[in-house]
């Protein structure tokens, strides 16, 4: 099956390059944590991110290099500065937080306008769904304006990061889509 | 071998023609995915050679180049992930945003990294961060700090010294974990570090050395206000050497020798000044000197050397240790290190450096010319008589060898020579002469010079010879300054001299021949010649007949120098005299500052010209000493290097805030006369800043007729620090206090020193301002201002201001200074010593010329005379300063340098609210037991004042 997938991708992309991801959402959103849950299957601590981490995750013997830029206010401008051959956009959105859901969408358009990412692939994760309150993937999408996105394969997730609940489907999705493409 | 420099021009051509743009462009490929690590690597290696190679980068190209960077954070390969931790280093102050490679670095920093990755990102994280940031990384870096691994531990005890500046207070807490790793608990890592066998083992322990060094250098930085913390770190290391216990005892030791050397210089800073810890730092230092380890041995002996007061006795063993190094045959480093101690020892302790001049003789032919200049210099000033001859002679073989560095050196060395054996004067100028036919720089050169007039002014018989030698080297003079000088001396010298004609055909040759300033100094000195006493007739006629040459010259400068010179000349003698032979000059500082002030204020010139009248006058002997002073204290600085233990070269250079302090009394007289020069120079910088408050600037319309020495009315280590200095204006006094606020924790606000008289001034002094702080933080001094008006012109007052210090406290964050917010504060008190308003603080000490014959035209009319008997002074030394700080007054000649111990006689001079001319004898006597009977007679144009002045020593 793995080997499938790998010589999929092999033709597609060529040679032995990884797929490039971002991982994005403001802060608090949980970006870092679903970055370690998915590289090491494991829930870390973790602090707000001044910068950025980047890893490789292996996903069914594919090669992610996954970029998770901090979602602070006085980090986001420089998300700009890594939008460059992105395959894929994870973009993740705390459930709970219904007060900033317009912040989030801002920033989310403003980054879909951006030239260097037309081509990507955007997929939402739904995040933190083992809190009370959480807000439902179908609000969420209609918050983020999801459905009225042209010429983007996109699609929401609801995950818990904690948990390790959602993540693999949406990576599931993600390869196809990418494979699609 | 041709072949060979071919290759070696090539290889640097190659990195030298690396091109700023090419090598920014280069830079995509940082962007590419996958990352090639060896040609990035090389690619971020000619990114810091080009850094390093001076080139300036926008900021806007290093915050691009700086992002393409991050991202090679995705590729695993180590020495790659070095380059960058490097290039991240480099950037960090040019490029903007660099905050971005936080979490990266963090993360590289924890403990389940590499070591190499961790000690690196330690570092480059460290130079990142600002200081608001270091509490969210405080816990990663006091972990480091005690980490096993030496290199983490120095990485993170290094960034910590370098952060320490911006971030005292929490690098303050870190003081358990630093003096962990100081105190080597490495050393219970291993069974213990002798008995050890694998070499790896060793590795650890014998790097883990450098661990303990920085420690220390941290621990200081911490601890360095706190005196008594920083004796006891010093005697906490020195206690273990006494019972010979380094193989391993309990108490902590110094197992680096660079540490060692550190803490030596510690010992000294925190001893030095303490009289009580005098003798067990001359026990420290004794034992150290005797350390197998040469660095240590010999910063031992040469902290020794510099001590102040150190005794011939104390010396010796330090000499020894000197003495032995000079011999290390193998080592220059230690040679030199060695003769260059001696060298400044033998400016102060010659004697003491004798037992070496054998050892040294043979360094003269060190193929280390360095160590060979030292040498010979050193000989010179140790050496007798007849060792002269040879010395010069082998020193003139090498001076075309030597940099001008140490040309200097030389000509220095020469020139105190010159003094101590006016005999040999004939060896000393033929040397000098020499050398100035040589080539060399504007400082050598002068140098040569200024030793050449020293002797010619020292050295009667050598005078006209060294006049000789002058003339010719302004024959062939590169150097304008040189030449201007040269003739001005040749002016001063020439006339007295058996035949001055001789002069006068050289001086002329310089009119025709060059440029204009050289010419004008050139009148200036034939002038001179003209008017001299001494000349007759038909030479005054010469000198005329070339002035009126003069009058045709191009310049104007020149011209109207040769005509004011001629009218001099038909003048009358007592004109000439005025201006010609007149001993006094300005105090020079503050006539510079008068005239920038004069020059900037576009309204003045509208006033009125420049008036010299505030301007004190000082005798030139006086400009002189002072000149002399600062030479030697340069000659020291330089000799001496930026040592720990040069309280006057640093408190110097401090200037504006530091060098106020008085003068050690333990220098003697010479620093009391000079510290009376000082206070020029000090007046000139508290006058600018003055008129740089608009209440104050007002008063500037008056002339400033004295400020008072600084007086501290708290202890130095209080919570508030407090000094003040008076500045008397014609009709106003303004109390100046500078405050300190030595409390992390506070921020002080609208700070200001309420001044209550301790006796009725209604009516002749009226308080008209306050100026308060409005903000103090913690260790920025701050100044506050009280100011009186004098309103009764004819009533000198003499009271004494009880003083509190009241402001408002608010609580603040040690590591930030910024008050917490809603704090209203609370007012508060502090009570200060006391300050006061005397006679002598309305006097403006001036050099006045000829004081006696202004002495007997005064008279007895408006003379004062009174006799104290003064019981506590147990010198007459300690006395006449004394005086001459209360009356406020420019002391004469010799009058703070009595010549016996019983009796004395001394003569002040000053303007009484910078107008009236008063003259104060003393005479005094002195009985053990009985104290110091002194006489004290003023005379001025006024009797009243002279009773006032009078009253000042009362």
């Amino acid at each position: 099956m793995g080997n499938w997938f790998s010589s999929i991708f092999s033709s597609i992309l060529g040679g032995d390059k990884e797929v490039r991801i971002l991982i994005l959402g403001l802060d608090g959103a949980g970006k870092t944590t679903i970055l370690y849950r998915m590289q090491i299957g494991e829930v870390v601590s973790t602090i707000p991110t001044i910068g950025f981490n980047v890893e490789t995750v292996s996903y069914k013997n594919i090669k992610f290099q996954v970029w998770d830029l901090g979602g602070q206010t006085s980090i986001r401008p420089y998300w700009r500065c890594y939008y460059a051959n992105t395959d894929a956009v994870i973009y993740v959105v705390d459930s709970c937080d219904r007060d900033r859901i317009g912040t989030s969408r801002d920033e989310l358009a403003a980054m879909l306008s951006e030239d260097e990412l037309q081509q990507s692939v955007l997929l939402v994760f739904a995040n933190k769904q083992d809190m009370k309150g959480a807000m439902s993937a179908a609000e969420i999408s209609e918050a983020l304006g999801l459905p009225r996105l042209r010429n983007r394969q996109w699609g929401i997730y609801k995950t818990s990061a904690l948990k390790g609940e959602g993540l693999s489907e949406g990576l599931d999705w993600l390869v196809n889509a990418i494979q699609r493409k | 071998m041709s072949f060979k420099k071919d290759e070696d021009t090539d290889e640097l051509g190659a990195l030298m023609n690396l091109d700023h743009s090419t090598v920014l462009q280069e830079a995509r490929v940082f962007n590419e995915t996958p990352i090639r690590p060896r040609h990035s690597r090389l690619l971020l290696a000619k990114i810091i050679f080009l850094l390093y190679r001076g080139d300036s980068m926008s900021t806007t190209e290093a915050t691009n180049l700086f992002f393409s960077i991050t991202k090679l954070f995705q590729c695993k390969d180590m020495s790659l992930r070095q380059m960058v931790y490097l290039t991240i280093k480099e950037l960090s102050t040019i490029s903007e945003d660099v905050i971005m490679v936080t979490s990266s670095l963090m993360k590289d920093m924890q403990p389940n990294s590499e070591i190499t990755y961790r000690a690196n990102a330690i570092r480059a994280l460290c130079k990142i961060v600002d200081p608001s940031m270091l509490p969210g990384i405080e816990r990663f870096l006091k972990s480091a700090i005690v980490e096993k691994s030496p290199n983490i531990a120095s990485a993170a005890l290094v960034s910590s010294l370098h952060l320490f500046k911006d971030a005292k207070d929490v690098i303050r807490r870190w003081s358990n974990e630093v003096n962990e790793a100081l105190n080597g608990k490495s050393l219970s890592q291993g069974p213990s570090f002798f008995g050890g066998g694998s070499s790896a083992q060793n590795q650890v322990v014998s790097s883990s050395k450098i661990v303990q060094y920085h420690a220390l250098g941290l621990m200081y930085a911490i601890r360095q206000h706190d005196r008594m913390a920083v004796l006891k770190l010093v005697q906490s290391f020195s206690g273990q050497n006494k019972s010979s216990s380094w193989m391993g005892g309990s108490s902590p030791m110094l197992r680096s020798d660079m540490a060692h050397v550190l803490l030596v210089r510690y010992a000294v800073r925190v001893m030095e000044n303490d009289s009580s810890l005098l003798p067990q730092l001359y026990m420290l230092l004794e034992e150290w000197m005797g350390h197998r380890s040469d660095m240590v041995s010999i910063e031992a002996a040469r902290a020794m050397c510099q001590l102040k007061d150190v005794t011939a006795k104390q010396l010796t063993p330090a000499v020894n240790v000197l003495q032995q190094a000079l011999s290390a045959t193998q080592k220059p480093t230690l040679r030199f290190a060695a003769i260059r101690t001696l060298n400044a020892l033998a400016r102060t302790h010659p004697e003491a450096v004798q037992p070496c001049n054998v050892d040294m003789e043979g360094l003269i032919t060190d193929s280390n010319r360095s160590i060979a200049t030292f040498a010979i210099t050193t000989l010179l000033k140790t050496g007798n008589e007849a060792s002269v001859d040879r010395l010069m002679k082998q020193m003139q073989g090498f001076m075309a060898e030597i940099s001008d560095e140490f040309k200097i050196i030389v000509a220095e060395a020469v020139r105190s020579l010159c003094r101590k054996f006016p005999g040999k004067h004939s060896v000393f100028l033929a040397f000098l002469s020499g050398v100035l036919r040589d080539e060399g720089g504007f400082d050598f050169k002068r140098a040569a010079i200024e030793a050449i007039m020293d002797l010619a002014k020292n050295v009667p018989e050598c005078k006209e010879a060294a006049l000789a030698h002058l003339c010719e080297f302004i024959e062939d003079c590169e150097f304008t300054k040189l030449s201007v000088c040269v003739l001005y001396f040749l002016g001063e010298e020439g006339p007295l001299t058996a035949r001055p004609t001789v002069y006068i055909r050289h001086i002329y040759n310089r009119v025709v021949l060059e440029n204009a300033v050289v010419r004008a100094a050139a009148v200036s000195a034939l002038a001179k010649f003209g008017v001299s006493p001494v000349a007759d007739p038909s030479l005054q006629r010469s000198v005329r007949v070339l002035l009126k040459r003069c009058l045709d010259d191009r310049d104007d400068e020149v011209r109207d120098r040769a005509a004011w010179a001629l009218r001099m000349a038909d003048g009358d003698q007592s004109l000439r005299d005025k201006y010609i032979r007149d001993d006094s000059t300005f105090a020079l500082a503050v006539l510079e500052r008068k005239l920038v002030e004069y020059c900037a204020d576009s309204a003045a010139a509208a006033k009125g010209s420049f008036s010299f009248e505030s301007i004190p006058r000082i005798s030139r002997a006086q400009e002189e000493e002072s000149r002399v002073r600062a030479r030697m204290e340069n000659m020291d600085a330089v000799l001496t290097g930026t040592t720990l233990s040069a309280p006057s070269a640093s408190g110097r250079a401090v200037g504006g805030s530091e060098s106020a302090e008085p003068g050690t009394p333990g220098l003697g007289s010479g620093a009391a006369a000079s510290g009376f020069m000082d206070s020029f120079e000090q007046q000139a910088q508290y006058a600018s800043k003055l008129n740089a408050i608009p209440e104050l600037a007002a008063f500037g319309d008056q002339p400033l007729v004295s400020s008072a020495k600084p007086v501290e009315l708290t202890e130095s280590e209080t919570e508030y620090v407090v000094r003040c200095v008076k500045h008397v204006y014609e009709s106003h006094i303004v109390f100046q206090f500078d405050i300190t606020n030595t409390i992390p924790e506070q921020v002080l606000e609208q700070v200001e020193v309420v001044m209550e008289p301790e006796e009725d001034i209604e009516g002749v002094l009226q308080p008209v301002l306050v100026v308060p702080i409005t903000e103090l933080k913690c260790d920025q001094p701050g100044t506050a201002y009280v100011a009186f008006e004098h309103t009764d012109p004819e009533t000198f007052p003499a009271v004494a201001f009880g003083c509190t210090l009241k402001f408002i406290v608010k609580e603040c964050d040690p590591a930030t200074g910024e008050p917490e917010e809603g704090d209203e504060g609370f007012e508060d008190e502090y009570s200060l010593e006391a300050t006061d308003i005397s006679a002598g603080d309305f006097m403006q000490a001036t050099y006045i010329p000829d004081s006696h014959s202004l002495w007997e035209s005064l008279g007895t009319e408006g003379e004062a005379i009174e006799t104290f008997a003064l019981a506590s002074f147990d010198s007459i030394e300690g006395c006449v300063t004394k005086v001459c700080e209360l009356l406020g007054m420019c002391p004469l000649e010799s009058a703070l340098k009595p010549k016996s111990k019983a009796a004395h006689q001394a003569v002040f001079t000053g303007r009484w609210l910078g107008r009236t001319r008063a003259v104060a004898r003393t005479r005094m006597t002195y009985q053990k037991g009985a104290g110091v009977t002194m006489e004290l007679a003023v005379r001025s144009e006024d009797r009243n004042i002279s009773q006032l002045v009078v009253s000042a020593v009362a």
